[in-house]
């Protein structure tokens, strides 16, 4: 039970809730926020009370002919409803699986900030922000909160998905833990920093339901774009009653339009496409990224991830596997490879580092030296510190030592060595090409060289190229110094990079990118990456990262991959796009909708103007229901892409431009010519009017 | 269209661009002069105006001075058009001018519109043409202008609240740009045999007396005169298109040769084709200016060719009628009602399109009496909002509005907050552009809504039917967007249409102004956004050819069935 599981497109059970929300959904109060389907609302309207006056006797048109306009119009109404539906369904099906895990728990609430405090029993309800909880094996985790005393293992799988237990311990990055997850082992002293029901799964509940969903900025300029040509076509249609009072005075033939074709005429013309659609493609984006286990916090932090254009990555585990690695050993003059590889695996063996490990495993793959039990040796294991930038053991006598070169000299000094020319040179050539080179020693006497070298992610220098074709700017953001800096990133094919990154750094490089109009977006988990998260524009927290990071980022990757990024970003590209897109095609589809419904309205004036009928359709009443029939179907037709989103493929602007126009402009403009077409042989066919 | 024809446009459209550069290059130097570093005479009129030459000016500011100052000049033309027969320079003693009259030509001329519901030589004494209507050409194409350059600021500028200052733009307008062009073209057109001079009427011994329709005798001809050309030069500069005489350009006064029609044609276009050029150089990217010529040229070219080939295909009316339609040797053949033979077919097209593309309306042939499709392209131009070149300034800045509503389309399809020349278009900027675009729609086809339902228009009508129609239509487009040409035909100095069309002339004027100086400030006030190859470029022929589309579409499906029912079906029936 994970929200891993994609519901399918059309699920029975979400169409069916689906179909009875579109009902629900004919509330005006719903109808009005939306004003383009509140136009052809209305006209339903309208329509309906014209049919029940021509039942009466004095209609303006024969009451089968409003009446099947008038089905068509509320169906127009109803798959609008519908397409809104959907979306939320497909977020709900999400939701409940979230929902689920939300049950009422048991909270043993301490007296004190200590594991042995004595703890009374209370629902987690009763909990407020800044009580400390008790979590033993087996308990559920009542609400967010801080690790401040243990380490355990927990399943965090309802959240991420993610089926192999995490630890979580106090201190560090790893300290956050999330209401409704489950501690398996051990034991967890938590400070509660969320109020019941604005917990991190709150939240995601809220955003995945569409709840919380606010109009993203884009949408709202579109929305007002949409009104705009929704005016216009109301005044383009209630002008023309006046124009054909005129005509057919003037003419002395014909009569004057009747209201419902005149609805009719409005309803097709109004961008009701795009209108109908709207809203269902911004929920639909978010579960798109919710299915790919990312949460937003709000939709215009998605929008925003389309507009990036600049990402700014952390070296490790973003561009580089994890950490350094050993690759080589470069023995010193008149040093064999074997006294160096076996000093080197000496000074290793205690070190859990990854570096250390990485040695290790370097000297047991190349040179078949299998690991030895320190222990029992008389050894004893100097560990690596900040200050001494060195590790090593003391071992029979021998002291040796690896670490950074400047500080392995001072020591191989102090014991009245001197440094080797041999291992200065390779120094030097290590660090040109981006690598760190870890010199051995044994007392006064250098022993060689270990060349630790980060590995650049297979098929990330693609990714890159892939972006830069987009327009987005990589900065790689990295503790390592400019030199090391400069090579992986030009192995990576990363623009730029930020060496010897500090908080501040990073803050200041955001905000000069900012000052200059880029849009920043980055990821973090950390709690030093917290002020950074909270300027970036697009700001990722990593879902094992602390919870100053997850309350600063506005989205969360619940597998704290970073380089997701690039998910999101197409993601927030797709969802503009698809609004894009179906606007043009609903206002291209115009075009064959006047050569529709203009000759028919107007043929009984002029009959003149029947030369516009181009399509040859059968009766003006037919043209009319047909323009009106494709004009509703198409908005059901077009509900898989709302809710897909328009394909994206990383290209420079113009060509997407350029592919886009082709398919929703031209195609817009041709689709509904054949539609109407075929929708007015097959009631011609029927005899249905 | 003949290869005579062919030629000719050939030629217009190359001297036309041929011009762009120098002018729009000189044009951009004018405005993009610190007002500290101008010239000592320049100043002068600043402080003999009581103008702060550096104080600059936030959007508010600079509408509110824009309105004042428009409102001002329209009140100063009221009183004068009323009280003409007290004021000095009226030698043929022209009556009063009813109320009615002087509101609509007062509005008319403010707004750069020039609609005239009265023949000029028998309304207006000389003070009026004069002082009146000439000085308010000059004014209306400066306002025009000077919202166009706040408005480019508004791109070439970040981060800050200011678009420059409204006094110091009109008066460098005004100075260094309309009176020196206006100066040259005068001359040149009086060269040509134009009158300027202050004389009274000349009258004539008929050769042939007449007699008039009461049954007495004719022998004498009043010969209006007065100071024609320098009226004129500015009335074809400034996109005024308001005549000296009634018959405009088509009277041998207002238009005496080839040359100087050809020079009239010229200046229709020039001052809104090269302030595209003086866009590009203001923003610092001068294929953006190119791009939006590229769109104006096009869609010019393209309805050009329409108007000529109908025009030159006359009608089956005239073929049964026994006319020789055929071009030849001294006759251009085609549609030769109601056109200056002088002139011919193709000259009369260049015209009629380029008057109305910008927002012109001055005319050297009747376009009432145009083919059904060739009087279309006439009025669908002005309904496309005088956007294709249009009115000094207006026109390009209602060309940016639409350029706004085709970027952020754009920007849409390839998954970016649209932006604009180094701008984010947003909420704000939408509902202004959309404000801007709508105003004139709407104005126009509700105007004619009601022209059609008021029972006293239609003895205005000289046509009954669609014809009749279409005329009304054509007014309120043209008063609407601010045109001023006139289908002629339908008699609009009623009390009805005077205050109808001089509101449709206001409302279209402001309603799209104002909210282009709203987007000018909040543009201003942005930051500046850096081109990357994921911005959506808006200088290639793509976007070229989406801003066409756009205008297209948005003019098509804003005016289809309006056309349809005048216009289109009057071909439709004529073809059958």
């Amino acid at each position: 039970m994970s929200i891993h599981t994609k519901p399918d497109m059309f699920e029975k059970d979400i169409v069916i809730n689906a179909i009875a929300d579109s009902f629900r959904k004919l509330d005006p109060r719903i109808q009005v926020k939306n004003p383009v389907m509140f136009v052809v609302f209305v006209g339903s309207i309208l329509t309906s009370l014209l049919f029940l006056q021509s039942l009466a006797g004095s209609g303006e048109a024969s009451p089968l002919f409003i009446l099947s306009i008038t089905v068509w119009l509320w169906f127009t109404v109803l798959f609008a409803n519908f397409a809104e539906a959907m979306a939320e369904g497909r977020g709900k099906a999400q939701a409940e699986s979230l929902k689920k895990s939300r049950k009422e728990v048991v909270a043993k609430k301490l007296s004190g900030s200590a594991f042995d405090a004595p703890y009374e029993l209370i629902t987690a309800s009763e909990l407020v922000k800044g009580d400390v909880a008790l979590i033993e094996a087996g308990d559920f985790i009542p609400l967010d909160g801080e690790v401040i005393e243990g380490a355990a293992s927990v399943d965090e799988s309802v959240v991420t998905g993610e089926s192999a237990p995490v630890i979580r311990e106090s201190g560090g990055d790893r300290s956050a833990v999330t209401g409704g997850t489950r501690v398996i082992s051990d034991w967890l002293v938590v400070r509660i920093t969320a109020k019941p029901g604005e917990t991190f799964l709150d939240r995601m509940i809220a955003m995945i339901e569409g709840a919380s969903r606010k109009k993203t900025p884009n949408e709202i300029a579109l929305t007002i774009l949409l009104a705009k040509l929704t005016i216009i076509f109301l005044v383009v249609t209630a002008t023309l009653l006046p124009y054909s009072m005129f005509s057919a005075q003037e003419s002395g033939s014909g009569s004057v339009i009747t209201i419902t074709s005149l609805v009719a005429l409005l309803v097709c013309l109004a961008p009701t496409t795009i209108g109908a659609l709207l809203s269902a493609i911004g929920i639909a984006g978010m579960s798109r990224l919710s299915q790919a286990n990312v949460i937003a916090m709000s939709g215009r932090a998605v929008e925003a991830a389309g507009d990036v254009d600049v990402l700014l990555l952390d070296k490790t585990g973003t561009i580089t596997l994890g950490n350094r690695q050993a690759t080589v050993f470069i023995p010193d003059a008149g040093v064999t490879m074997g006294e160096l590889v076996d000093a080197a695996q000496l000074a290793s063996l205690p070190d859990e580092t990854p570096e250390g490990r990485s040695i290790v495993a370097l000297a047991k793959r190349d040179f078949g030296l299998r690991g030895r039990e320190v222990q029992k040796t008389h050894a004893e294991f100097i560990p690596f510190s900040a200050r001494t930038r060195m590790s090593g053991v003391d071992i029979d006598g021998r002291r040796i030592r690896k670490g950074a070169s400047d500080m392995i000299e001072k020591f191989v000094d102090q014991n009245g060595g001197r440094f080797s020319e041999t291992v200065h040179l390779a120094v030097e050539r290590i660090a040109k090409e981006g690598g760190t080179p870890l010199v051995v020693a044994d007392g006064g006497k250098t022993l060689g060289v270990i060349y630790l070298k980060d590995i650049v992610k297979g098929g990330i220098r693609e990714r890159f190229m892939e972006l830069r074709k987009t327009g987005i700017k990589t900065v790689m953001i990295t503790g390592d110094n400019p030199l090391t800096a400069a090579a992986i990133a030009a192995e990576a094919g990363i623009d730029d990079f930020l060496a010897e990154a500090t908080p501040e750094a990073k803050l200041k490089l955001i905000r000069e990118y900012q000052s200059k109009g880029h849009l920043v977006a980055m990821t973090g988990d950390g709690t030093n990456d917290a002020p950074a998260l909270a300027q970036a524009d697009v700001a990722v927290a990593m879902n094992t990262g602390t919870q100053a990071a997850k309350e600063a980022g506005n989205m969360v990757d619940l597998d704290s991959n970073p380089t997701k990024l690039l998910d999101i970003i197409t993601a927030g590209k797709q969802m503009l796009m698809t609004r894009g897109s179906l606007t043009t095609f609903s206002v291209a589809n115009d075009v064959a909708k006047y050569f529709a419904i203009i000759p028919a309205i107007f043929a009984v004036t002029y009959p003149a103007l029947n030369a516009l009928n181009i399509m040859g359709l059968a009766t003006p009443q037919s043209a009319i229901l047909s323009a009106v029939i494709f004009n509703a179907l198409i908005i059901v037709f077009l509900i898989p892409l709302a809710l897909k989103g328009v394909k994206y493929r990383p290209a420079p602007a113009v060509e997407l431009l350029r592919d886009n126009l082709l398919i929703y402009g031209v195609g817009g403009v041709i689709a509904p010519f054949v539609g109407i077409k075929l929708i007015d042989m097959a009631l011609s066919g029927l005899k249905l009017v | 269209m003949t290869i005579n024809g062919l030629l000719q446009i050939a030629f217009y459209l190359t001297v036309l661009l041929a011009l762009v550069k120098p002018l729009g290059l000189y044009i951009a130097k004018v405005f993009m002069r610190p007002a500290g570093e101008a010239p000592k005479p320049e100043k002068w009129i600043y402080r003999i105006c009581g103008v702060n030459e550096s104080a600059e000016m936030s959007s508010k500011t600079y509408a509110l001075a824009a309105i004042v100052f428009n409102a001002a000049g329209f009140c100063l033309l009221f009183i004068i058009l009323s009280f003409q027969t007290a004021l000095p320079l009226n030698p043929d003693g022209m009556g009063g001018i009813s109320w009615h009259l002087a509101f609509n030509t007062a509005a008319s001329f403010i707004t750069n519109t020039n609609w005239q519901s009265y023949g000029g030589e028998s309304t207006m004494s000389y003070f009026s043409q004069m002082v009146g209507l000439t000085v308010q050409n000059f004014l209306s194409a400066a306002s025009g202008m000077a919202i166009l350059i706040a408005l480019i600021r508004g791109f070439a500028r970040h981060s800050v609240e200011t678009i420059g200052n409204f006094w110091v733009d009109m008066i460098r307008s005004a100075v260094y740009i309309l009176l020196p062009l206006s100066l040259m073209l005068a001359l040149a057109l009086v060269w040509q045999g134009m009158p300027q001079t202050f004389t009274p009427h000349a009258t004539a011994q008929l050769v042939e007396p007449t007699k008039d329709d009461k049954g007495s005798a004719v022998t004498e001809q009043m010969i209006a005169l007065g100071p024609v050309a320098s009226q004129v030069a500015i009335k074809q500069l400034g996109t005024n298109g308001g005549g000296y005489f009634n018959a405009n350009s088509a009277h041998p006064f207002e238009n005496p040769t080839p040359l100087s029609n050809f020079l009239m044609m010229l200046s229709l276009l020039l001052i809104p084709a090269a302030l595209c050029y003086t866009f590009g150089v203001m923003v610092g990217d001068r294929r953006q200016g190119w791009a939006v010529l590229a769109a104006m040229a096009i869609v010019f070219v393209f309805l050009l060719g329409v108007c000529a080939h109908y025009e030159q295909s006359a009608t089956p009316m005239l073929v049964k009628a026994g006319a020789d339609i055929r071009a030849s040797d001294g006759s251009s053949g085609g549609n030769t009602e109601g056109k200056e033979v002088r002139f011919g077919i193709v000259n009369s097209a260049i015209y009629a399109t380029a008057t109305t593309a910008a927002s012109n309306g001055s005319v050297n042939a009747m376009h009432d009496s145009f083919t059904p499709l060739g009087g279309l392209v006439s009025l669908w131009l002005m309904q496309l909002g005088e956007i294709i070149f249009g009115g000094v300034g207006s026109g390009l800045y209602g060309m940016i509005v639409f350029a706004i509503v085709a970027v952020f389309i754009a920007g849409l399809m390839v998954g970016r907050t649209p932006e604009y020349i180094r701008k984010k278009i947003e909420a704000h900027e939408m509902k202004m552009a959309s404000l801007a675009a709508l105003i004139p729609i709407m104005v126009a086809l509700i105007g004619t809504a009601v022209a059609l339902i008021e029972p006293s228009s239609k003895a205005s009508m000289a046509n009954p039917g669609a014809h009749g129609y279409g005329e009304v239509l054509y007014a309120f487009s043209s008063a609407a967007n601010n045109n001023g040409s006139a289908f002629a035909g339908l008699n609009a100095n009623t009390p009805f249409f005077n205050i109808s069309l001089g509101l449709a002339m206001l409302i279209g004027r402001f309603g799209c102004m104002l909210p282009v100086i709203a987007i000018a400030g909040s543009l201003a006030a942005k930051k500046s956004i850096p081109v990357t190859s994921g911005t959506m470029p808006t200088h290639g022929p793509i976007f070229v050819a989406l801003l066409i589309a756009v205008v297209l579409m948005i003019g098509a499906l804003s005016f289809f069935p309006a056309l349809a029912l005048g216009p289109i079906v009057e071909h439709l029936m004529m073809i059958q």
